[in-house]
């Protein structure tokens, strides 16, 4: 069966072994250089480089490297572009943020960019080995940025909380893959599909297997009930990297449930639908209902990623469905750039207002922000808007588009409890907004211009998308996943 | 180029370029904000003028259409779609109408931060124009609740004491229901195919049980904005608490955009659950005339006042067009445009004394007559008219909306319209009784002696308002001809 390896196989993860590579270099490069802001831009220009090569890449989609163990679609190329994207839009904010913290240390760079080869290469595994390798790969950078703020107590608290669970998340897969390797006796996606088809494989016990899986990257994007790390690691990491791991690590996750599911463990949808239905609703509740007495700005927003983890879930609870599954997928696709255009704005705007020791952070600081610097606050009231999914923000568009794909599957009372949680979750984020415009106060803002930059482009973005969403409609229905 | 200088498009999207001109004008240049605002508002009343003219009457159908492609990829089909008919001309016409009142209002009485209020203002304008305007679901969806937005800050920052409750209170309400209808509308989307709603009227056939689901998700954000008892207690906090000009736009525009929901959306697309619930939605009707009509007489303050009184009105009005004859909706819709013009009014008058002793408790006035007859006699005509009399305009349409009522076969009871005609003798009790406590008697205040009748602004914002007052009392025959050839082809289908 295996084929020798040939140039073909490195084609297709071309801008992953680049990016590694190029965090390699960093890391030593870093060394010799002086002012960490060099380092920051050669990152910044390894990611460039890394679009372009994905660009070029583009040419090969459709094809499988390594013996079928990664796999070039337009699925993963839709999803390597948003992690680059993602992964510029984090140095970006985290440029000014780490000299003004005292925390401007030149691994920080190499460590996003090794984190984001690892979560390239799991939008492309096919294998679910590399699932686990490149798990593993993307998240011990993480939890090493969690704690980036050391010697601060809570970073260290967190980045420790991280790791423990997240070794623990991980156990779960390594036990999911071995149980769905002894139902079809291989790890392979396509392996499962034939041996499934063929009557091969033992159900119940890959049933199990993919339920731990389940668990294991429900983990990673932060699904209730395996959730609890999210608060305190979100809180304790220094923004810039929250931002940065709420937004990519969000992707990847999702990128492999989406491939795994999708595709592997779509004959299993009937046993599958009730738990990710149940896991959807709880998500949605919980995240939403937990965010309103939050009084820490980086603790709601990290229980709002928590709760839109569940209406990502909910528009992917019918992935089974073969009417549905295509109108799921891309509709998974267009909240996840949706949401990551937001979440960049949002943390821009608590990155500029925070300040050494943890200081503006309280949503209570926000007050009287409308009247100081009104462009900020408008921006800011954008992002809320957009994450409570209303007119005319992307937010809004992104929800039409999930709530599509769940009614057309027919969960018409998870898609009223997907409504009416985001009506719970206007509670919340109006209260960020009265803060700013009804109440008087004196926030103290830290012009950087990078996170400036990042913030206005991203309230524009939100607009502007919103408004003609089309192409992206189109993109994101383009990438579709492809079975070798 | 061309598809901004649409008539429509142009009509909706006019605001915007004022909104462009203030963000360009320093915070401290308060006369330049009102005066662009002002100046704005009456460009767009202008254009909205130019679409009368254009506007054939004769025709039931839709007209002026601009109409292009928006989102049609990946099965989607959603398009830019707006266009006028008999249902929605005299609405439009009633915002635009009602936005320089509303702005010449605010001259006095907002200093603080001009430049917000007039941008937020003129959004709220291009939203309210674009609910009425829009023939595709997604559009107005959009439209919709992007009224919610201006309408929040305007209460939340220039309101009263307690604006920031009333301004959350009336978001969280107000966006209940309408998320129940966005899942109604993607059903639509998804199982029907199109979002645009003359392609669905013309499909039809969706399933009779289903459309009683789809008619409740629709009704439950209409309702809640109409607002019809039981889901009224929105309304008074968000009256009472906002500014003048943004109570005039919430009683005169807002409200009415859930009425024209019913008779836009709801009746044509769920013609038999309409006609199910037809019974149910009258008796909600009179329960909120009454209700509305006694909880007013017992207010203290003079907003709450007329803020019940809304809740009073729009019972008629909703009960007019779920009569679901003739009569009935051409009243419904006429006593639309009525409420505007005469609780507007009330609302302005309201404000005007409040500029003045900043109270607004019944007690604190008396003998007001005495210190300013013109102020006095405006009021009455306005009272007047708000309850009813015959030669003013609220007479026409209550009367028109009880014919029709009588009548209903849908309605299938002659006691609705009955216990509503109480309704009306209520109205007359309220409203005089508010009138005799703040204007007749001695003048026994101190504070109310030295009060200055209204100015050459006041008189300017009222006298508009008193024409129509007039004219639709006395001669309602054009408004009735603009919508009757809709109104009949919106009956076709019965």
């Amino acid at each position: 069966m295996t084929t020798p390896v040939k140039l073909l196989d490195f084609i297709t993860i071309l801008p992953v072994i680049f990016l590694a590579a190029w965090a390699c270099l960093l890391l030593l490069v870093d060394l010799w250089v002086k002012h960490k802001r060099v380092t920051a831009y050669l990152a910044a220009l390894g990611l460039a480089i890394g679009l372009g090569l994905l660009w070029y890449q583009a040419a090969w989609i459709g094809n499988a490297g390594f013996n079928h163990m990664v796999v070039l679609d337009g699925f993963s190329v839709f999803v390597n572009a948003l992690l680059l994207l993602s992964g510029l839009l984090g140095i970006a904010l985290a440029y000014g943020y780490l000299r003004r913290m005292g925390i401007e240390r030149g691994e920080f760079y190499p460590l996003v960019l090794f984190s984001l080869s690892g979560m390239m290469l799991m939008a492309q595994a096919a294998d679910l080995i590399v699932v686990f390798l490149s798990l593993e790969f993307l998240s011990i950078p993480l939890y090493v940025l969690t704690a980036f703020a050391y010697p601060k107590a809570a970073s260290e608290e967190a980045g420790l909380k991280y790791f423990l669970l997240g070794a623990f998340a991980g156990g779960f897969v390594v036990y999911g893959i071995a149980l769905v390797y002894g139902a079809a006796a291989t790890t392979a996606l396509d392996g499962i599909i034939a041996a499934v088809a063929e009557g091969r494989a033992n159900l119940s016990l890959l049933v199990s297997g993919a339920a731990l899986i389940l668990v294991g990257l429900g983990f990673k994007v932060a699904i209730v009930p395996f959730h609890m790390w999210t608060p305190d690691a979100y809180q304790g990491a220094p923004s810039a990297v929250t931002a940065f791991m709420s937004s990519a690590a969000k992707l990847a996750g999702f990128a492999a449930l989406v491939r795994i599911f999708a595709l592997a463990f779509s004959s299993l949808s009937d046993d599958l639908i009730p738990i990710l239905w149940g896991l959807s609703a709880l998500t949605m509740l919980v995240g939403n209902l937990l965010a309103i007495p939050q009084t820490n700005i980086k603790r709601m927003l990290a229980y709002s990623s928590i709760a839109h983890a569940g209406y990502i879930l909910m528009a992917f609870t019918a992935f089974g469905n073969p009417g549905v599954a295509e109108v799921s997928i891309a509709a998974v696709l267009f909240y996840l750039a949706a949401y990551t255009v937001t979440n960049y704005g949002a943390w821009g705007v608590v990155i500029l207002l925070e300040r050494a020791g943890d200081l503006g952070l309280e949503i209570g600081g926000y007050a009287g922000l409308g009247r100081k610097y009104p462009a900020l606050a408008a921006c800011m009231t954008i992002f809320m808007l957009s994450l409570i999914g209303l007119p005319p923000t992307l937010g809004l568009v992104g929800k039409f588009y999930l709530f599509r794909a769940v009614i057309a599957a027919d969960l018409i009372p998870l898609a009223v409890i997907g409504v009416l949680t985001s009506l719970i979750s206007a509670w919340y984020y109006l209260r960020v907004v009265v803060n700013m415009y009804m109440r008087t106060g004196d926030p103290e803002i830290s012009p950087e211009p990078w996170a400036l930059t990042i913030t206005g482009l991203m309230a524009i973005l939100t607009v502007l998308v919103s408004l003609l969403p089309g192409w992206l409609f189109f993109l994101a229905s383009q990438a579709r996943l492809n079975l070798f | 180029m061309n598809f901004f200088l649409e008539p429509l498009t142009l009509l909706t999207f006019f605001p915007l370029l004022g909104v462009l001109a203030l963000l360009f004008l320093k915070p401290e240049w308060r006369s330049a904000h009102r005066w662009t605002a002002l100046v704005t508002s009456l460009i767009t009343f202008g254009l909205s003028l130019w679409v009368l003219d254009q506007f054939n009457a004769a025709s039931g159908d839709l007209q002026l259409i601009s109409r292009r492609p928006w989102i049609s990829v990946a099965g989607w089909d959603i398009q830019y779609y707006l266009a006028v008919d008999g249902l929605s001309i005299l609405l439009v016409l009633l915002t635009t109408f009602l936005m320089p009142l509303s702005i010449l209002s605010t001259w006095t009485a907002v200093e603080e931060r001009v430049k917000d209020f007039m941008i937020f203002f003129l959004l709220l304008e291009v939203g309210m124009t674009g609910v009425f305007l829009a023939q595709d679901l997604f559009l107005f969806y959009i439209f919709w609740e992007f009224t919610l937005i201006p309408m929040y800050f305007l209460i939340g920052i220039w309101g009263g004491a307690r604006r920031i409750y009333a301004a959350v209170k009336f978001f969280l309400y107000t966006m209940a229901g309408s998320v129940l209808m966005l899942l109604a509308i993607l059903w639509l989307g998804v199982y029907q195919g199109t979002f645009s709603l003359p392609g669905l009227i013309d499909r039809g056939g969706i399933p009779g049980d289903i459309q009683m689901w789809l008619f409740l998700a629709f009704a439950a954000a209409f309702a809640i904005k109409v607002p019809m008892w039981p889901l009224h207690s929105w309304l008074p906090d968000a009256h009472v608490e906002a500014p003048t000009s943004g109570s005039v736009i919430l009683a005169g525009v807002l409200l009415k955009m859930g009425a024209y929901g019913f008779l836009r959306f709801n009746l044509p697309l769920f013609p038999e659950a309409s006609v199910r619930a037809a019974p149910w939605v009258a008796a909600l009707a009179v329960v909120g005339i009454l209700y509305g009509a006694i909880v007013s007489f017992a207010q203290k303050d003079v907003k709450k006042l007329v803020a019940y009184s809304s809740v009073s009105h729009l019972g008629f009005v909703m009960l007019g067009l779920f009569a679901l004859n003739p009569q009935g909706i051409q009243g419904g819709i006429l006593q639309m445009v009525n409420h505007g013009i005469s609780t507007g009014a009330l609302f302005l008058l309201v404000g005007m004394i409040y500029e003045r002793r900043h109270t607004r408790d019944l007690e604190a006035f008396g003998g007001l007559w005495k210190v300013m007859p013109l102020y006095g006699t405006l009021t009455l005509i306005v009272a007047l008219s708000s309850m009813g009399l015959p030669g003013l305009n609220g007479f026409v349409g209550e009367f028109t909306i009880l014919l029709g009522a009588f009548g209903s076969q849908a309605i299938g009871s002659y006691w609705f319209a009955g216990l509503a005609a109480v309704g009306v003798i209520l109205a007359a009790v309220y409203m005089l009784t508010m009138f005799q406590k703040m204007f007749l008697g001695p003048v026994d205040k101190d504070e109310n002696k030295k009060l200055l009748d209204l100015n050459w602004r006041e008189i300017l914002i009222l006298v508009p308002l008193l024409v129509f007052i007039f004219w639709i009392g006395l001669y309602p025959k054009p408004f009735f001809d603009l919508m009757a050839p809709a109104v009949e082809k919106l009956l076709v289908g019965f």
